[in-house]
């Protein structure tokens, strides 16, 4: 038998996306021009499907920053971070990431996946329990594989649910450690992280929060839900990404939890992978500076996020409930988001198509990301290019011409 | 087996079934009734619901069969 044979069911639905144009899973962006513009062979395309939130990406401060510690440090570490690759760059992040969260302790990933699959695997023994939200991010299921816990899993931001599942486990000893997301990747929307809080309190359980997309997009420092519902106290461990707010690639956990240290000799996703390149870190650290000297960039992107959300809502489309960066144009069958994408492509506008099963309860989207560095007239451009494809294929109902007598 | 389990098993099978085979006790639950990892963990949260237990996600890639699937919670409600 192929190796690949058990795959065959996922090379059919594969199949079937490709069958209707060019894969939309394998993209090829020839040139970006800046962090809303690219090229696509000849083709000038705006993108509306990154995660490029405060548009950092082409920051003169971030790349001079990036280009100066290439020329000096060289292009990686080629070690990890418990050999040779932890540098004073890798250990002045991690100070100024505590500092800015208002925790004691900071440690970087090579990747935000990495940071998940690391802390929520090591933190849970064999004896403990992980509590993980039914739509969590791939790099919490991977990390609950990893980890020796037992796995439980709650309905999607139900508070109620979670309750009631910790109550089950009252006789149990072990720890219990919660897992929740800031915002949602897929429909953008929020934890209720309040009323977590006081779950996690009532059941003596610790808190963990995926900060991944609301880091630089929620709070009024940035510092994400937690800072926004005002519960940073109440939360044991902030996970997050610099892949997204910050424009560049890596992840990281802070705490104030005693003796979190120890993760760094126990954490093996931490351990056994080279650290970032020092490129990487100069530029990450230098967007952390950006969001804190520039709070005006998290006004924009939010006076954008306005714009795009209320102007595809007039325009009659089913959007994700809650207003976010995130804003996912929810659509009846997966046949017609992939349509739909490759029309949109074809009129220059790059979104993210998500399909069943990555999305929550099989929903088919066309994942748009608002960016700060979006122009109105660039975000006004992509609704109107989405609504004269949904009158074409009949998802939305021009409006009736007025008859000429 | 506990046939009474595996009756209540089939019931919330058969709310996420959509190729309408008749369900029992050798059925397999991901090939024939084509439900996928995510459907068959909200599956999962369904039984755990209905019969007041936890069923950890850990147990999945031991249960084939409804009749697994029963003999797993049969043994759960033993040790709880």
């Amino acid at each position: 038998m192929s190796l690949f044979q058990r795959f065959e069911h996922l090379a059919q639905s594969h199949r079937a996306v490709k069958d209707i144009g060019a894969d939309p899973f394998r993209v090829r962006i020839d040139r970006v021009l800046s962090p809303t513009e690219a090229m696509i062979g000849r083709k000038r395309i705006l993108l509306a499907g990154t995660n490029n939130y405060l548009g950092l990406t082409f920051d003169a401060g971030c790349v001079s920053a990036a280009a100066s510690a290439l020329e000096t440090l060289g292009t990686g570490t080629t070690g990890s971070s418990i050999a040779n690759g932890h540098y004073g760059g890798h250990r002045a992040l991690e100070q100024a990431l505590a500092s800015f969260f208002g925790h004691e302790h900071g440690m970087v990933f090579t990747t935000g996946y990495q940071a998940n699959l690391g802390i929520i695997s090591t933190v849970a023994g064999p004896d403990d329990y992980l509590l993980i939200d039914a739509d969590s991010h791939a790099s919490i299921y991977d990390a609950c594989k990893m980890s020796s816990a037992t796995v439980i899993r709650f309905r999607h931001n139900d508070p109620r649910d979670l309750d009631r599942r910790l109550a089950r486990l009252a006789k149990e000893p072990g720890n219990k450690v919660v897992v929740v997301e800031g915002i949602y990747s897929m429909l953008g929307d929020k934890a209720p992280l309040r009323e977590f809080v006081d779950v996690k309190k009532k059941h003596g359980a610790y808190l963990i929060v995926d900060e991944a997309h609301s880091f630089g997009v929620l709070g009024a420092k940035g510092r994400g839900l937690a800072e926004e519902a005002d519960v940073e106290s109440d939360v044991d461990m902030v996970v997050g990404t610099f892949s997204k707010s910050l424009g560049a690639v890596g992840g990281f956990c802070v705490s104030s939890l005693p003796d979190f240290e120890i993760l760094r000799v126990a954490c093996r996703p931490y351990m056994f992978t080279a650290s970032l390149p020092p490129s990487v870190i100069a530029s990450v650290r230098a967007a952390l500076e950006t969001i804190k000297q520039r709070p005006e960039l998290m006004t924009t992107l939010w006076d954008n996020v306005g714009h795009f959300y209320d102007g595809l809502e007039r325009q009659g489309f089913l959007l994700g409930e809650q207003k976010s960066p995130i804003v996912a144009v929810r659509l009846p069958s997966p046949e017609l988001a992939v349509h739909m994408w490759h029309e949109l492509l074809s009129a220059g506008v790059y979104v993210n198509l998500a399909l069943p099963p990555a999305t929550p309860a099989n929903e088919s989207l066309l994942r748009c990301s608002v960016c700060a560095a979006h122009t109105k007239e660039q975000l006004s451009t992509i609704i109107d290019k989405l609504t004269v494809i949904a009158y074409e294929t009949g998802l939305l109902e021009a409006p009736a011409r007025v008859a000429v007598s | 087996m506990d046939q009474d389990l595996v009756n209540q098993v089939i019931a919330v099978l058969q709310k996420f079934d959509k190729t309408g085979k008749t369900i029992e006790s050798g059925t397999d639950i991901a090939a024939e009734l084509d439900l996928d990892s995510l459907a068959v963990m909200d599956v999962i949260m369904e039984l755990e619901d209905s019969l007041d237990i936890s069923i950890p996600l850990n147990l999945i890639p031991d249960i084939k069969t409804v009749g697994d699937l029963a003999d797993t919670i049969g043994q759960l409600k033993e040790e709880s």
